[in-house]
């Protein structure tokens, strides 16, 4: 029972750091992109195209909104790609749900460039058997590779490795060390 | 011609380090209780025989590290008698010994030979009277002969002492890991360095020769099976397939290994003839199936796979067969290794947080959790049934521990720095 509710509040915790995580990169990436993405357009667009010859101020204005929510996006999506270690519970290989914008993030800009490889390396955390946790571990690999396979990579892109429990993240066996270690790895190269 | 002196000199390093050992140490931690009370006599000695360790203490040591025996320390002792005429039953009896072992070690040339004689105090019955003989530099080993016949006589089952574990240890060198597989006599003595990585190495088996250890290293980037000669240190890839290579176990006879491979998709178990590297697959799910080993009939193989959800211990009765689960007591049971009665098998058994190592019965099918530690990996069974070896911590230090098969007695061998992890007990080797 406590166990339970400890691990649940650390999800909990875990997700929110990742939350608070997102937003927070998120805000200062964006800042800079933005910024200087309207500046571009404003000294471009505004003097040479749309302040000399066209006379049509609306449409000029909805492509810079258009442009700046595009740039946004990417922003946003390039933020999300910052977060590349997925977590999961004590012996299953179920992404959460926290994950699942991320890992779309990855398979788009995965899809984008089929010429970028990533490798997925699994690893389990201590408690248990090793071969086994080497097996838990290559599950985890495989359950992200399949997810990013189904938001749009390609197999060809994707290479999947797991460390068992040999590769800890953290040393020290308290369940927020375990919490740390189970975990799938995306490393591009 | 410099090349040649530089590759020259750099074996010889590699030489060097493979004697300078990690000895592992030894630490009885909990002795049976009704352990056989005998008197290991310090033998005589003849000639020039060689310091160190004397053999009645290293004698001593085994019968105690079995928990089945508890030795009379030397300095107990009214007499010390080396041959029968100077054993005077009464004192022994007096002292509450149920055995004696007298003897005597004679050098001739540049071997030590032993004389001895285990007496049966009560009935003054002579139980042993044999010689054996050893290299001088090699008192260890005619020291654990000793002890094995010792034991043999008294308990009527072949002694382990003899034997050799294989095990991995890990400590941190110029900030990176570093793995080593080393090979040691029982007792942690004489452990030489087999294999040097950063990388991980896992399961080592033994072949049943003694001669050959099979590994996964994960030297090359990801895991493979490796085969290693050790007399020659000659090693050969036998599994490098896509995905897991993994959970080696050798057949009875030599010839083939079961192992893990997830080159089809997910963990399956594999039996590989060794001489034509043919697969034949022996699990086809899509859970995990691993750490498969053949039982004493080299029939039938236990292994774990998570088909119910979670991991569970599964027998097929032959490759074909379908498997039975065969352990229910718990949501985790894991990495089977039967002993060679076919009477039990062991196994890492999580209850509320602890994972211990735990057994059943086959033939009931009772299970007795055997170790209070709660952390425990890798067991592996003596070759004789009696003793297990198995994984465990001690504060944030990985150590091994032996206790007796009924989850008697304990002795613990800590590395002496680092971690030490996944023991392989060897065979017996005639």
């Amino acid at each position: 029972m406590k166990l339970s509710a400890q691990s649940k509040a650390f999800a909990v915790l875990l997700s929110a750091g990742l939350f608070a995580g997102c937003s927070s990169t998120g805000e200062t990436q964006d800042d800079g992109a933005y910024g200087s993405d309207v500046a571009a357009i404003d000294q471009e667009g505004g003097s040479t195209v749309y302040g000399g010859d066209d006379q049509d101020g609306v449409s000029s204005s909805a492509m810079t909104e258009e442009e700046r929510m595009a740039a946004q996006q990417q922003a946003e999506q390039e933020a999300l790609r910052d977060i590349t270690v997925f977590y999961f519970d004590f012996d299953t290989a179920e992404i959460k749900p926290e994950a699942r914008d991320v890992l779309v993030a990855h398979a788009q800009f995965l899809a984008n460039n089929p010429g970028q490889q990533v490798r997925l390396e699994g690893h389990a955390d201590e408690r248990g058997t090793k071969e086994y946790n080497l097996a838990l571990g290559e599950r985890r690999a495989n359950a992200v590779q399949r997810f990013l396979i189904v938001n749009g990579a390609s197999r060809g892109q994707m290479e999947t490795i797991s460390y068992g429990e040999e590769k800890p993240a953290v040393m020290g066996s308290s369940e927020s060390d375990w919490a740390q270690n189970r975990r799938v790895e995306l490393v591009f190269e | 011609m410099l090349l040649r002196k530089l590759v020259t000199v750099l074996t010889l390093v590699l030489v060097t380090a493979g004697t300078v050992r990690a000895e592992l140490l030894i630490r009885i931690t909990e002795g049976a209780d009704a352990a056989i009370p005998i008197a290991v006599v310090p033998f005589a000695e003849a000639g020039n025989i060689p310091a160190g360790d004397k053999l009645s203490t290293v004698v001593q040591s085994d019968l105690a590290m079995s928990g089945e025996f508890s030795p009379l320390p030397a300095e107990k002792m009214l007499s010390l008698p080396s041959k029968r005429e100077d054993v005077f039953f009464r004192d022994w009896r007096l002292l509450g010994q149920r055995y004696v072992l007298v003897g005597e070690l004679t050098r001739k040339g540049d071997r030590v030979s032993a004389r001895y004689e285990l007496f049966d105090v009560n009935t003054e019955e002579r139980l042993l009277g044999e010689t054996a003989a050893a290299p001088a530099s090699n008192l260890r080993s005619l020291a654990h002969h000793v002890s094995d016949k010792v034991y043999e006589a008294i308990t009527g089952v072949p002694g382990a002492f003899s034997t050799k574990l294989a095990y991995v240890t890990l400590d941190t060198f110029k900030g990176k890991p570093r793995y080593r597989l080393q090979v040691s006599d029982v007792d942690g003595k004489r452990a030489r360095i087999r294999l040097e990585s950063q990388e991980p190495i896992l399961s080592p088996a033994w072949s049943p020769d003694g001669k050959k250890l099979a590994y996964v290293s994960f030297e090359t980037g990801k895991p493979v099976i490796f085969i290693h000669e050790l007399a020659s240190g000659k090693r050969t890839k036998a599994a490098d397939f896509p995905g897991l290579n993994s959970a080696p176990a050798w057949s009875e006879d030599g010839r083939s290994l079961l192992m893990t491979l997830s080159k089809d998709g997910n963990a399956e178990i594999y039996r590989m003839d060794l001489a034509t590297k043919k697969l034949t697959k022996i699990t086809n799910h899509w859970a995990i199936d691993t750490e498969a080993s053949w039982d004493h009939t080299g029939d039938g193989l236990f292994f774990t796979s998570d088909r119910s959800g979670g991991p569970q211990i599964y027998y097929k009765e032959s490759e074909r067969a379908s498997p039975r689960r065969i352990t229910f007591g718990s949501r985790y049971n894991a990495r089977p290794r039967p002993d060679n009665s076919g009477k039990f098998v062991y196994y890492v058994h999580q209850r509320d947080r602890a994972f211990h190592i735990a057994r059943t019965n086959l033939k009931s099918g009772e299970e007795t959790i055997l170790t209070r530690t709660e952390s425990d990996e890798s067991p592996s069974v003596s070759p004789n049934g009696r003793m297990l070896i198995y994984a465990t911590k001690q504060g944030a230090d990985s150590v091994l521990t032996v206790i007796s098969a009924d989850g008697g007695a304990a002795y613990s061998l800590p590395a002496s720095e680092g971690d030490v992890r996944e023991p392989a007990w060897g065979p017996l080797v005639r």
